[in-house]
């Protein structure tokens, strides 16, 4: 019979092999589910794991989807480390790319292109005044802040959808849902002409190194980290766990305002219905697949991004549908927890005990030993 | 009048949705597991009923392929949380989203698909007393059969011996191990049932409340439904009660908007989810009475031996 056994200590190795496990096992899901639905795996693990990176271009494709997933990550996992669980990233995404898009309305020709600093200064604001309330509500009335930051994603949601059927319309646009295209001054700086990478990249990477030295290196990412771990250990050395949940809620708010920001700017350029993309959901596997250490959600998110671009790829090539993206995320979620086990847990081979001879005798010293 | 009468109709049948999903996750939390899974696993119930009632054509077998496939999906989160330990938010929400992708992926053909005449329920010589009738009287069996299952739930959590053990599990499952009882086994029975219940809601949404197939149409109830049972303060009565109070107001919109009020209409669509948070913050202002209702190991998880 198998049995888990807890390790002295938790397996540093396993913490890195981990992901990699539940990706292969993912793979191997994968490949049934496409043997299954009649198409030929190889050509499914190549929409997903080859064409994505198999040009400069793709890989510029790759990065617009990569940047916003690595910056709500980062912030997510700062909050998921000190035990804060917010899960309406989707949402403060959502607020940051209103913000963002005002800001960028406010634009005219002969605006400075200064104004993206101020454009993506609103998306940040944005997120964490959505975060904030979150924050407000369970500092001042202890409401849980999962189901809060939840329901504001379809409040936020609601908001976009008036602004984008009502005031914001743009009255030359046929009356389809959509605000004016923002001026040329307010769109995102590209990297390379002809393809749709933008600084965001630059801003994803520095934002990386940030919150490295933010979460190690500092005093008050220390203290976030205690607060998570051991919230007991953390009261009495006098770290306030108050402040902490107002830091981790503003900053994965703030986080996740900027992606809607870029995004708003960047690859939109305009706000639509469809600003939500799913980017916030998806970042909460991208923080934990990523170990919540801010290089890992590099890795983590591009793999994400490949899931992206596979699923519309397997759209278009191999005609299936492509939500398979989200079967495939949430099951890389679903196998991920599942093999951190073995961070903590070995798992030991144990032969089942000869069933005793003389059962009235034996059952007494074996409650004991259960017991 | 009329319009009253049917609001209260209306409300009725929208409650019902929160109530059976509510006492499912009630029965979870009881136990001791919190399942942040609700709107997957109703989300994939839903694209399971309404399959099932298109090319079954029966109602009742909908239910029922709705009830497995929650059960199905509890029991997948029930083994990672409950034997391999893990975080119960994380897995919950790994569910979720799992629902949420693998849902849309599998009801892509049934998008354009609709179910046949919808039945229509009366309840003989009560349907015809003024206001009452047509409040009360003209709903699914399933409307009467959720009010049935709370009394149930309540008697069996309180006065059996089942149920007496169910909450020993959820208060303390070191004492209920102790005392020989498989704690895990069940839990793992507890999540099931819950998981079951939460797809019968999916099934109900899709095949009766709004009877077709849209990608994401669980729109929240599961989470709303999660928010119902820290509400009803773990009380099967009080989860009845507060999704009906919810179905009201997801129902006031249309009456609003039936009624020519000038107000945008995502505004409208917006108040369930804003009252949720209201509510959510008028009850847990008190954080002792919180505390002291709440199953004392609710979200913990435990290891025996450890």
């Amino acid at each position: 019979m198998l049995k888990l056994e807890a390790r002295p200590q938790p397996s540093k190795a396993m913490s890195f092999a981990s992901p990699l496990l539940a990706l292969a096992i993912t793979v191997v899901i994968g490949i049934v589910l496409f043997m299954l639905l009649g198409k030929d795996p190889l050509k499914g693990l190549y929409v997903f794991f080859i064409e994505p990176i198999k040009s400069g271009y793709a890989l510029s494709e790759l990065s617009i989807k990569a940047t916003p997933l690595v910056l709500i990550a980062l912030g997510l996992a700062v909050c998921f480390r000190s035990n804060i669980w917010n899960i309406g990233a989707e949402g403060q995404f959502i607020v940051g790319a209103l913000c963002a898009g005002w800001m960028a309305m406010q634009a005219g020709p002969d605006t400075s292109r200064f104004i993206v600093v101020l454009v993506l200064l609103a998306g940040v604001l944005g997120g964490m005044l959505w975060a904030g309330i979150v924050a407000l509500l369970r500092d001042r009335f202890n409401a849980n802040e999962i189901l809060v930051s939840l329901m504001l994603v379809y409040v936020a949601d609601m908001v976009l959808s008036y602004l984008v059927y009502g005031p914001w319309k743009d009255p030359q646009g046929y009356n389809f849902p959509q605000t004016i295209t923002f001026a040329a001054a307010t769109k995102i700086p590209r990297l390379i002409d002809g393809w749709r990478m933008n600084i965001g990249v630059l801003i994803a990477l520095a934002a990386v190194a940030g919150f490295w030295v933010f979460l190690f290196r500092t005093y008050r990412g220390y203290q976030l980290q205690v607060g998570g771990l051991a919230p007991l250990a953390s009261r009495y050395a006098g770290f306030s766990s108050r402040s902490a949940l107002w830091t981790g809620l503003l900053l994965s708010g703030g986080m996740a305002g900027l992606a809607g920001g870029l995004e708003a700017a960047g690859p939109l350029g305009q706000l639509t219905p469809h600003v939500p993309a799913g980017y916030g959901f998806a970042a909460i596997i991208v923080a934990f697949v990523g170990r919540l250490h801010p290089v890992g959600s590099i890795f983590s998110a591009v793999l994400m991004s490949m899931f992206y671009i596979g699923g519309e790829l397997a759209q278009s090539r191999l005609g299936l549908p492509k939500s398979l993206t989200g079967v495939f995320q949430g099951l890389l979620l679903f196998t991920l927890l599942a093999c951190d086990t073995l961070i903590h847990y070995r798992v030991r081979w144990q032969s089942v005990p000869a069933a005793p001879s003389v059962k009235p005798v034996a059952a007494p010293t074996q409650k004991i030993r259960e017991a | 009048m009329e319009s009253f009468a049917l609001l209260i109709a209306a409300t009725l049948n929208a409650g019902t949705v929160l109530a059976i999903a509510g006492l499912g996750l009630l029965i979870n939390e009881r136990a001791g597991i919190v399942n942040l899974g609700a709107e997957g696993m109703m989300l994939v119930a839903a694209i399971a009923g309404f399959a099932t009632a298109v090319h079954t054509g029966n109602d009742w077998l909908a239910f029922g392929a709705g009830a497995a496939a929650g059960a199905l999906m509890a029991a997948a989160f029930g083994g990672l949380v409950i034997w391999l330990n893990t975080n119960q938010y994380a897995t919950g929400l790994a569910l979720s989203l799992f629902g949420a992708g693998f849902s849309a992926f599998a009801g892509i053909q049934y998008t354009q698909q609709k179910l046949g005449e919808r039945p229509h329920f009366e309840i003989a010589g009560l349907t015809d007393i003024p206001f009452i009738g047509p409040a009360l009287f003209r709903q699914h069996p399933m409307v009467y059969l959720t009010i049935a299952l709370t009394v149930g739930l309540a008697w069996f959590l309180y006065r059996s011996r089942a149920g007496l053990v169910l909450r020993a599990v959820g208060e303390s499952p070191e004492s209920a191990h102790a005392l020989g009882y498989p704690v895990r086994r069940i839990r793992l029975a507890a999540v099931m049932t819950g998981g079951a219940l939460c797809g019968v809601a999916g099934a109900y949404v899709s095949v009766i409340y709004t009877p077709l197939w849209v990608e994401g149409m669980i729109a929240g109830k599961g989470w709303i439904a999660l928010a119902l049972t820290t509400f009803a303060t773990w009380r099967p009565a009080r989860v009845l009660l507060g999704a009906y109070l919810f179905g009201g107001v997801t129902m006031l919109q249309f009456h609003l908007q039936g009624e020519g009020v000038q107000i945008p209409s995502q505004f409208l669509t917006m108040l369930p989810y804003l009252a949720t948070i209201v509510v959510l913050v008028l009850i847990s202002r008190n954080a002792t009475w919180i505390r002291v209702n709440m199953p004392a190991s609710l979200g913990k998880p435990f290891f025996p031996g450890s």
